[in-house]
């Protein structure tokens, strides 16, 4: 009996550590699969209204984004600082929407290009004549859907 | 023999112990690239392009819900000045016409607002002014569907929520802003 109990009291309980790596890659492939990898980086100077009648986009694959606002300080040497059209990492006019759209669609698969989604990321300050440009674009490329890019918030009544 | 049976399980064996550590690393990676920022917004479906554009002010004017936001961020509402945060009860109220007024709206269906901007209008201002005219409508469906189903607007079927949308459709229609400034 006295050598049972020496012998338990003697071994440390190890926690087996065989099944790490297994939840470790468990969580690795979870965010792996998450992870949408951003290659278009924000160059413009964007502060993005607040309102509180807002839906999620769902499938982050179909938006199109596109982004008006002044140039970040870094980039009104090269760039001016009027406001500025930017898609996909780029400064275009309102006249090359159509061309980015459609090089959006032939990247995805086919059931899902009617299901694009413009999404406009806009600066608060930016004036609407602008924005109408782009509207009206997207309107005559058929590009119909789209979204106003905003944060959760009460609304303030800014601009006074 | 004792000795060349250890020695060979032990070439045969890749430690993995190591493994965990590798694959932490990945974790981390893809922990700090990850942004679960999941883009939330204000949906809307523009009308399809054609040359000659609806005058909705060209209708009665009784079902027109006229906005007018000009380039110092002022609204005007059916010819009167109003505040932001009145902008929306106002709506509801036209909307529904619970009163029937005869200068209301005929009856929800029949409504339509009209929107329309200066060139010079701060976009910040534009967006609140529809999130006010779309949360008047989404207040108005919740209040249909409670009395109606019973049920909040959420839960609702499909089949339901058509009918409710049926009943209060939502008519937004935007005209070619104004140009004051010849911005």
């Amino acid at each position: 009996m006295s050598k049972f109990k020496k012998k338990r009291g003697n071994t440390s309980p190890a926690i087996s550590t065989a099944s790490l790596p297994d939840i470790v890659f468990m969580l690795l492939f979870f965010f792996m699969v998450v992870t949408v990898i951003k290659n278009d980086e924000s160059k413009l100077n964007i502060t993005i209204p607040k309102a509180d009648q807002l839906i999620k986009l769902e499938d982050q694959s179909v938006v199109f984004t596109m982004r008006i606002g002044k140039p970040l300080a870094q980039y009104q040497e090269q760039y001016g600082s009027a406001t500025q059209l930017q898609i996909n990492d780029k400064f275009v006019t309102t006249d090359d929407i159509q061309f980015y759209l459609e090089e959006k669609k032939v990247k995805l698969p086919e059931e899902k290009r009617n299901k694009i989604v413009g999404s406009l990321h806009i600066d608060n300050k930016v004036k609407m004549g602008f924005v109408q440009d782009v509207k009206t674009e997207l309107r005559k490329a058929g590009q119909l859907v789209i979204n106003y890019a905003a944060t959760q918030g009460a609304v303030t009544g800014g601009g006074k | 023999m004792p000795i060349r049976r250890k020695k060979d399980r032990m070439s045969t064996e890749i430690n993995a112990g190591s493994m965990a550590d590798i694959a932490f690393l990945l974790l981390i990676f893809f922990l700090v690239t990850t942004t679960i920022n999941q883009e939330k917004g204000l949906p809307v479906k523009l009308p399809p392009w054609s040359e000659d554009e609806v005058d909705p002010t060209q209708l009665n004017t009784r079902n027109v819900y006229s906005v007018l936001v000009n380039f110092q961020n002022e609204l005007l509402v059916r010819g009167e000045p109003m505040q932001l945060k009145d902008l929306r009860d106002n709506a509801k109220e036209f909307i529904l016409n619970p009163q029937q007024r005869p200068d209301l709206s005929e009856k929800p269906s029949k409504a339509i607002i009209s929107l329309k901007n200066d060139r010079g209008t701060q976009y910040e201002t534009y967006l609140q002014v529809y999130n006010e005219l779309k949360g008047a409508y989404n207040e108005l469906w919740e209040e249909q569907a409670q009395s109606q189903f019973g049920k909040p607007y959420e839960e609702l079927t499909r089949e339901q929520r058509k009918e409710i949308k049926k009943f209060i459709p939502l008519v937004i229609s935007e005209a070619e802003p104004i140009d004051t400034q010849g911005g």
